[in-house]
């Protein structure tokens, strides 16, 4: 079962994807590039954006919007006070990169990992295709998380909490350091 | 639990086809929330364990209040359902389901049987009266709360061991009393005597030990579970398959790890040394806990030793009874010579841990554990009251003693009622419990009456020997003069009142089995509702013959002995008498059996090693040495010539090349963290490509 | 739709975090490139659970971790970012170099 360009470009579903896709890579791109400090990282919004919208296409709603809350609504804050209190160049434009000796083999490394890795499940998965699905239940979900993933969860929870009062604690200003 | 209640009614059946019908009374209760918190009694002290061990020294009495607290829950729930047993009758086995590897699960549980109940009595309330002892007896120690944390520990692995329903838990149990009795025996560590005991008793045991895990082994393995329902279950039906070959073996082996623990001759050892431990720890430890472990595993898995199904179970038994035999005769001899007055209380131990361990062996379920009831009661008393005597004298020897009874008179009269109920005097509690294993022993029965009847004799004089023994202490403590060095007063009032309260047991403990009057103690006891008519002898009424030579041996050793020993030493020509040359250092040296074990065990195994490591270090490695010497002597004149050309040119070169490589490695040790994270992904890159071409 | 058009995508965006982790000076954005990795592999995950229809929903449970312990990620590394801020007036990872050898 072999997919052609033109049947792809037949189904439906491919144009939106590719509407999601190509905005989403972009995003991605700019924000590994971008010059100025506050777009990079709104352009990181869009880009988790992308993927929360990839998420909807294959039905998985219930993580689509954990994105969209935890990612895009709490982590991007995190980020901007990080930059703000850091007092990160916010003007226009200032050299957030490595000069070009750093960024040529960077580039190359990013290609061979790309390559290397894409090659990879070409050569496994060809162009199988996802089968038929029904958007899945957030019960479901629910479901086995709090039953047969239990565990981890809570585990997560612990994890959570350490990482909660361990940013107190490194965050906290000492009484006597002047800073 | 329903598995366990057909079961029972399975065990019915099973018992009414063979004995006509016979049954105890029937389980009044079998579930509800009583039962399912018994685990509470196991949990508790070990919580209260850690909770003393990371807060007791802030605690306003370091950590006391907690243990005592502890210990009296237990004590209050084991009080509830003893009395509940009594009346109604409880049938309870609790399950968790710990861990799972495929079919084979491993469980903690808690029983909750008349067996179980007993044990938590007996722990929970001895318990609570010794550590309401050991506040005061330990004022002032460096170690005050080290000692309560390994305490609770004791009772607490205690309590663990008494609730198992199978096997694994049992042993995690019977290790956790042995690795907090090693604490407490070595409590005071700044002696090497101390260390030593605590060693011993730790080696000793864990001898035992290993036969212990052998036969749970065995008889898990032929049976396909750990659990002692499962087990009694094949055994009664006599469908046992591999058990029945190895039936022998592994009761054999279980045996021996009940004569670990229970001090059984000649395991025995370790338990007189125990006295090293603070006295509280004796108390507790010769009385309701640890000894009686082995005890109260033959009676776990009573239903094996009696051969319901042709096991080979049986033939166990008369091993069982004749080991019984000789300790509790031959230790008992030895109590007889002993100067330092906890020896003697810990020999008697041993004597009657024999007495118990005989019970068993003559298939007499009910007289062991009534006897093992009845002697928690007196032996915590008389220990707790020699504690009182030793802190009063700061002496352990009973010659630094004597004329105490005007100057301690609670301790006195405790002590008095402690003694005659050991010595099982009518109508005090080790009187109805020591006399029911005689009578039981006489009915014997089985394949094992001939033995049965040369062990009758050996207990019949060991009435004889502990009157004289208890006797001899009391003249030498409590009556003549005093010949100590310190000024002895009574002792405060945290220590009197569990005295008073043990001496109250000590007397009542044996009416609740009353041969002709009442005989409840049989059903209290039953682990299981049929187990009585299976072959376990019960008296109706009073077995006069033995009753009046067991008595009347009584009344000739407590006479005798006041005659030797009520006046001093100086005065009285008859204790001179007395020793009779081969038997008394005989029975000093403790049968030589510690010098034994020391020449023949110890010494054996660690002299070859030690002088096979003499022999070549002084020979191999010292001719190495001084061959390597001499040849150097000789090699170096030359080596110097070349040493000054050749080597200092290697040695310089090869720094000189290490420098360089060094100093261009580091360039690759920029400190900058991307670098090394774009290093490792090249890494991983080249493994997959390899990988691939691979 | 096939596979792998998700899986390129993912490792599209993988591939950029990567480059983006070596060449980025400022350290608030090495965080935010790795969470673009992240991401990536999120996409992968769910692409697999749909794809193998897995009764557990694994992939999916398994991104909801993911995305829990990347929060609490960047709760520390921005906490971390601040004291060496505080300490050194920067948050040039360039000036990080006290291991260098």
């Amino acid at each position: 079962m072999t997919v052609t360009i033109s049947e792809f470009f037949k189904e439906s579903a491919n144009w939106a994807f590719l509407a999601i896709a190509v905005p989403t890579l972009f995003a991605g791109w700019r924000t590994v590039t971008s010059n100025n400090i506050v777009r990079a990282v709104l352009y990181l919004v869009v880009s988790l954006g992308g993927t929360a919208g990839l998420f909807f296409m294959l039905g998985a709603e219930f993580v689509g919007w954990t994105v969209v809350l935890v990612y895009i609504g709490a982590v991007i804050i995190l980020f901007l006070i990080g930059i703000m209190i850091t007092r990160a160049p916010l003007g226009q434009e200032a050299d957030l990169s490595h000069a070009m000796n750093v960024k040529a083999p960077a580039a190359l490394l990013s290609t061979v990992v790309f390559g290397v890795i894409t090659w990879a499940m070409i050569d496994a998965f060809g162009n199988n295709m996802i089968p038929p699905f029904e958007p899945t239940a957030t019960s479901d979900l629910s479901l086995l998380l709090f039953d047969r993933f239990v565990i981890p969860f809570e585990v997560v929870s612990f994890v959570l909490l350490a990482a909660l009062i361990g940013g107190i604690a490194i965050a906290r200003q000492d009484e006597e350091v002047v800073s | 639990m329903l598995p366990l209640a057909t079961f029972a009614q399975q065990l019915i059946l099973a018992t009414e086809e063979t004995t006509g019908g016979h049954s105890g009374i029937e389980p009044g209760i079998t579930s509800g929330a009583l039962v399912e918190w018994a685990w509470l009694i196991v949990v508790v002290p070990l919580v209260a364990t850690f909770l003393i061990l990371f807060f007791g020294k802030k605690l306003p009495m370091k950590g006391w209040e907690l243990a005592v607290g502890s210990i009296g829950f237990v004590g209050v729930y084991g009080t509830i359902l003893f009395i509940l047993n009594a009346t109604e009758g409880i049938l309870y086995e609790g399950h968790l389901e710990v861990a799972k590897m495929g079919d084979f699960i491993i469980e903690w549980g808690w029983m909750v049987d008349g067996l179980s109940i007993m044990m938590y009595f007996l722990v929970g309330v001895v318990g609570t009266l010794v550590f309401v002892y050991a506040k005061s007896y330990m004022d002032g120690d460096i170690r005050f709360t080290w000692f309560f944390v390994s305490f609770s520990l004791f009772a607490g692995g205690m309590l663990v061991l008494v609730s198992a329903p199978n096997f694994l838990q049992l042993i995690v149990g019977w290790e956790l009393v042995g690795v907090s009795s090693y604490l407490l025996i070595g409590h005071y560590w700044e002696d090497f005597e101390n260390v030593d005991a605590g060693n011993k008793a730790f080696m000793v045991n864990k001898v035992a030990d290993a036969a212990l895990f052998i036969g749970a082994i065995i008889m898990a393995v032929s049976v396909g579970s750990f659990s002692f329902n499962d087990i009694i279950d094949v055994v009664m039906h006599g469908e046992a398959g591999p058990l029945s070959q190895f039936g022998f073996w592994a009761g054999l082996a279980v045996f021996i790890g009940a004569m670990g623990k229970s001090a059984q001759f000649p395991l025995h050892v370790w338990l007189p040394d125990a006295m090293a431990g603070p006295t509280p720890v004796s108390a507790l430890m010769h009385a309701a806990t640890m000894v009686t472990a082995g005890v109260y595993l033959l009676g776990r898995l009573f239903p094996f030793y009696l051969d319901v199904g042709g096991m080979f179970g049986g033939d166990v038994r008369n091993i069982i009874i004749v080991i019984g035999g000789l300790t509790l005769f031959l230790m008992g001899l030895v109590a007889i010579v002993q100067d330092d007055i906890k020896k003697v209380l810990a020999y008697s131990t041993v004597s009657q841990l024999g007495y118990m361990v005989a019970a068993m062996g003559a298939g007499a379920y009910t007289a062991g554990l009534f006897h093992l009831f009845t002697h928690a009661f007196f032996k915590a008393l008389l220990f707790l009251g020699a504690g009182s005597l030793i802190h009063a004298v700061h002496s352990n020897d009973m010659s630094d003693m004597g004329g105490l009874r005007k100057k301690m008179p609670a301790t006195f009269w405790t002590f008095i009622l402690g003694t005659l109920a050991l010595v099982a005097v009518f109508p005090f509690a080790g009187f109805f419990s020591k006399d029911e294993i005689l009578a039981s022993i006489k009915y014997a029965g089985g394949s094992g009456q001939d033995v049965a009847n040369s062990i009758l004799i050996l207990g019949l004089l060991g009435s004889f020997i502990t009157a004289f023994y208890m006797v001899r202490v009391i003249a030498l403590t409590f009556f003549g003069e005093y010949k100590g060095a310190a000024h002895p007063h009574e002792s405060p009032k945290l220590m009197t009142y569990p005295l008073i309260v043990l001496a109250f047991f000590a007397v009542t403990a044996g009416w609740v089995n009353i041969p002709g009057v009442y005989t409840g103690f049989t059903e209290w006891v039953a682990t299981r509702v049929p187990l009585v008519g299976m072959g376990d002898h019960h008296a109706e009424g009073f077995d006069w013959p033995v009753v009046l030579v067991s008595s009347g041996l009584v009344l000739v050793g407590v006479v005798i002995a006041w005659m030797i020993y009520n006046k001093d030493a100086e005065t009285n020509a008859a204790r001179d008498w007395f020793r009779i040359p081969v038997l008394w250092p005989l029975l000093e040296n403790k049968y030589f059996i510690d010098d034994l074990y020391m020449s023949g065990v110890v010494r054996p195994v660690m002299g070859p090693i030690a002088s096979t490591v003499l022999w070549f270090d002084m020979n191999v490695v010292d001719g190495i040495v001084n061959g390597a010497g001499a040849a150097g002597k000789v090699l170096s004149k030359g080596v110097l010539v070349i040493d000054d050309n050749v080597v200092d040119g290697v040695f310089n070169a090869s720094g000189a090349v290490t420098g360089a490589s060094g100093s261009v490695l580091r360039r690759s040790f920029t400190g900058r963290v991307q670098q090394y994270a774009a290093f490792g992904f090249v890494g991983v890159i080249v493994i997959v490509v390899l990988f691939v071409i691979i | 739709m096939t596979l792998i058009q998700f899986l390129i995508v993912a490792t599209a965006l993988f591939s950029f975090g990567l480059y983006g982790v070596i060449t980025r000076k400022n350290a608030v954005l090495v965080l935010a490139s790795v969470e673009l990795m992240l991401a990536a592999v999120n996409i992968n995950l769910v692409a697999f659970d749909v794809y193998l229809d897995d009764p557990l929903n694994s992939g999916q449970i398994f991104t909801l971790f993911t995305i829990a312990l990347a929060a609490a990620e960047v709760g520390i590394g921005i906490a971390i970012i601040l004291m060496i801020y505080r300490n050194r007036q920067s948050a040039d990872v360039d000036d990080l170099d006290l291991m260098k050898g």
